[in-house]
């Protein structure tokens, strides 16, 4: 092992190290933590899942079997082609290979039927359903309460056949891409490649590349590296998609040489010649170089925009998008916040039936108020009217009183005048009687 | 083994395949290991012993560099933990390396919460983990890991036994973090005391249910070295950056008058251990116990208390979605009875009030029905009253009338008297 550099290198520049690095005067060990992954990985074993698509007869199950230079698809286990359904089927079949002490669970799904029939509108509805099965299996794993280790079966890469007529794409091609480009990595692949010619074979490329492009179809795009030499590589094998292959199930000998390849009167097309297609490209870009990345991008991008996606729709009830935006939260999070939200909203609405009906009531009690003083005012008016009324009785009374007191004063008066001219009189009588 | 994994789901048929040439997969755990190298690997170690015991001093001579460290005083209020997070390299490897210092641990007199701000540090960093494991966008690939991957436990080296602070603290933490129990200062043990205290040590931690770390034993390049190291467990370290010359070599140590205590030296201490099983060995297998235990027995508690359940009340397994969908109609439940329960409690108010007024009004009706029968009454009175004054003067008027007709008449009896 060598000592510890001392160098703050270019890439702890831009990946923004906040701190430098120390510098380790003596070795430490962690340089050791790779070997410990590397250990650890072999391990607990490798899983992929490879889906091929493509109408029949264009090879897939050759080129499979070519690829992982195994019988995968044999007479007993044979290739989607052999086996032709009404519709569309999806399909899978494991298998575990092993290699200088890795092991390596291979599935192989495909889909018989795919394009075979005369009407083959939605024939890529089972092949979206079947991914985003497998996204949800995933998915719901990984929520469980007890987790467990959880078997990735996720489709890591989708290799997408297309016949060699040496024009264009099909319409079903475009189609199928374009249904499929966000959920899965899509290799497009000219299969029997040994029907064109160098000139056509570059034209044909061209031609699917730039109406790849302009129906913006996403296929799998090969990860920056800071290696230059990596850099470089990866931008030739990017120069030659779609890769043009052809497989082989037969053994040739050639010039000494055993190889595999298609025998024909006028040659041996090899499978493993890089100039006579780019079937090494395809094995070294999909096994050796590029495994791990594409699980990694299914994972990190394919996978997650599927959960996003369902977690949105389950939490604002697949409705209201309006913040789409802020989905930074858990469900639960987003659903305390629209608790908050809503019990806001509710007080707000308290307070206003509140002002409205306190404004009411204080309405009505002035109305009550008001009744209550007139009420008042009238009964203060009736009492002093009654009063006055009282007290004009009182001062005829009086009146009546005098008049007759004076009356009865004077007939007193009288009855004594009265009583003394009677008084008079009779004694005046008397006299004259004598 | 690949094989345990591949039984998860043993009901499918899998072929075993020979392959007929090189294909080339064997370089898959080279992409695996070349993709974490790029984005670089982080490590959280926890530090917990006495003020002064060594933790700082250990940590720079592990990593062979000096951290900043201030002396931490003896007089704080609590324990708090001061984590610190430094970027290292070593041959394209870059480490984010945390150290978190438990400042304060062991010097109040009363110690019985000591344990607390440790287990709340631990539990924080996984309720992070867990907040963004469960956003609905998340980045967990680029997520700063802060989890506590390893606790070294500094044991007092006092060659009798455990502290009760050590067994209380030790037995909090072994469900959430993988301890590694060590003798700090082990200079100042003899070799005899020392094997009886590593004894005595072991003996009170397994008595007392204390969940160490375990080296693995599984995988068979590894097994042999880890399970003659744990047999060597609890390390006794002697940390020191200060240099000095033994024979014709520069080394790590510290001296003393009677000689000088190498750390490097196996025979004097066992820091070589210690970093060979830390670093070396088991770095990764610390952070896997960590996510695939720890981490996981946390996420379960937290998600029961939460009210998740992964089988419904028949024991059907329930999707993810149904969960979400049952909390849902259960929240919107909730808030619609809330919403209900205010329009309720307002409509009663209303017709209380309601029923107020019309009191009150009833009220006023009857105040003014009240007042009208009274003036009634009054003005009756006062009509009566009237009358009978009216009766008076009439009265008065007819014996008035008598009077004068009577006195008319009077006078002719006196002329007729006259006459006579």
């Amino acid at each position: 092992m060598s000592t510890a550099e001392t160098l703050l290198c270019e890439a702890d520049r831009r990946r923004g190290v906040m701190e430098q690095p120390k510098n380790l005067e003596a070795y430490v060990g962690f340089a050791n933590l790779p070997n410990q992954v590397y250990r650890k990985s072999v391990k607990r074993g490798f899983e992929f899942t490879l889906m091929v698509v493509g109408e029949s007869g264009l090879g897939k199950s050759t080129l499979i079997n070519s690829l992982f230079l195994t019988d995968l698809y044999s007479p007993e286990y044979p290739g989607p082609s052999h086996r032709i359904k009404q519709t569309v089927q999806v399909e899978q079949s494991k298998v575990l290979i092993k290699e200088g002490g890795v092991h390596l669970l291979l599935t192989i799904v495909d889909t018989p039927g795919f394009g075979d029939a005369v009407d083959n509108s939605d024939c890529w509805e089972s092949v979206t359903k079947y991914i985003d099965g497998k996204f949800e299996d995933f998915l719901n794993a990984e929520s469980r309460v007890n987790r467990r280790q959880m078997p990735d079966n996720r489709v890591h890469c989708c290799l997408y056949f297309i016949a060699p007529s040496g024009h264009g794409l099909k319409p079903l091609d475009t189609q199928f891409m374009k249904q499929l480009h966000e959920k899965v990595n899509i290799i497009p692949l000219i299969a029997k490649a040994d029907t064109l010619t160098p000139e056509e074979c570059l034209q044909f490329k061209r031609q699917i590349m730039k109406e790849i492009q302009e129906n913006e179809i996403k296929i799998y795009d090969f990860p920056e590296t800071d290696d230059e030499e990596e850099m470089k590589f990866v931008k030739k094998i990017k120069d030659r998609l779609p890769l043009a292959v052809v497989g082989s199930n037969t053994v040739i000998e050639v010039d000494g040489k055993r190889v595999r390849g298609r025998k024909y009167p006028w040659g041996v097309a090899e499978v493993e010649n890089s100039e006579h297609c780019d079937f090494l490209i395809l094995r070294n870009m999909l096994i050796r170089t590029h495994m791990q990345d594409l699980k990694d991008v299914t994972n990190n991008v394919h996978y997650e925009n599927f959960r996003s996606q369902k977690l949105a729709d389950v939490t604002c009830n697949g409705g209201d998008n309006k913040n789409k935006g802020a989905l930074t939260k858990s469900p639960l999070e987003q659903m305390e916040e629209e608790r908050q939200e809503h019990m806001a909203r509710i007080k707000k609405m308290e307070r206003e039936m509140e002002n409205v009906f306190e404004m009411k009531v204080k309405e009505k009690l002035q109305k009550l108020r008001d009744s209550e003083t007139e009420l008042q005012k009238r009964h203060d008016q009736m009492s002093r009217s009654i009063e006055a009324q009282y007290k004009q009785l009182e001062e005829k009374r009086r009146q009546i009183e005098e008049e007759k007191a004076s009356w009865e004063a004077q007939q007193r008066l009288l009855e004594q005048q009265k009583m003394e001219t009677l008084r008079s009189q009779d004694k005046n009588k008397k006299k004259k009687i004598f | 083994m690949a094989a345990t994994d591949v039984d998860v789901f043993s009901n499918e048929e899998k072929r075993n395949l020979s392959l007929g040439g090189h294909v080339g997969f064997d370089s898959l755990p080279d992409q695996l290991v070349s993709k974490s190298v790029t984005q670089g690997f982080c490590f959280n170690i926890l530090c917990v012993g006495e003020t002064g015991i060594g933790k700082s001093t250990l940590m720079n001579t592990l990593f062979n560099t000096m951290f900043e460290n201030e002396e931490a005083s003896h007089y704080q209020n609590g324990v708090y933990l001061r984590p610190r997070t430094y970027d290292l390299q070593e041959s394209s490897v870059h480490l984010k390396l945390t150290i978190v210092d438990t400042v304060g641990f062991g010097d109040q007199i009363n110690k019985d919460e000591s344990y607390k701000p440790i287990v709340d540090y631990i539990d924080t960093q996984f309720e992070n983990y867990l907040q963004e494991e469960l956003k609905i966008k998340r980045s967990l690939f680029n997520y700063h890991d802060t989890r506590i991957h390893i606790c070294l436990y500094f044991i007092a080296p006092t060659g009798h036994s455990l502290k009760s602070l050590d067994l209380v603290t030790m037995k909090k933490l072994d469900s959430k973090v993988n301890i590694i129990p060590i003798i700090a200062k082990a200079d100042t043990i003899s070799k005899s005391e020392l094997h009886k205290f590593k004894i005595k040590i072991m003996s009170e931690l397994v008595s007392n249910g204390v969940q160490i770390y375990q080296f693995p034993t599984d995988d068979e390049t590894v097994s042999e070295i880890n399970s003659s190291m744990n047999a060597h467990l609890p390390f006794a370290v002697v940390g020191s950056v200060e240099e000095v010359k033994v024979g014709n070599k520069t080394v790590r140590a510290r001296q003393y008058p009677w000689g000088v205590v190498q750390v490097e030296n196996e025979s004097h201490c066992d820091f070589v251990k210690l970093r060979e099983m830390l670093i070396r060995v088991n770095m990764e297998d610390l952070r896997e116990q960590t996510h695939a235990r720890h981490y996981e027995l946390y996420r379960r508690c937290k998600l029961e208390e939460m009210g998740f359940k992964d089988t419904d009340p028949d024991s059907q397994p329930i999707s993810l979605q149904e969960t979400y969908e049952a909390k849902r109609k259960e929240f919107l439940g909730d808030l619609q009875r809330k919403e209900e329960e205010m329009r309720q409690m307002f409509v009663n108010k209303v017709k209380e009030t309601e029923a107020e007024l019309k009191e009150k009004e009833r009220e006023l009706h009857d105040k003014f029905e009240h007042l009208k029968r009274t003036h009634q009454e009054e003005k009756r009175k006062v009509e009566e009253k009237r009358r009978e004054l009216e009766e008076e003067l009439n009265a008065f008027n007819r014996r008035k009338m008598a009077a004068e007709t009577q006195s008319l008449s009077q006078p002719l009896k006196k002329d007729k008297d006259k006459k006579n």
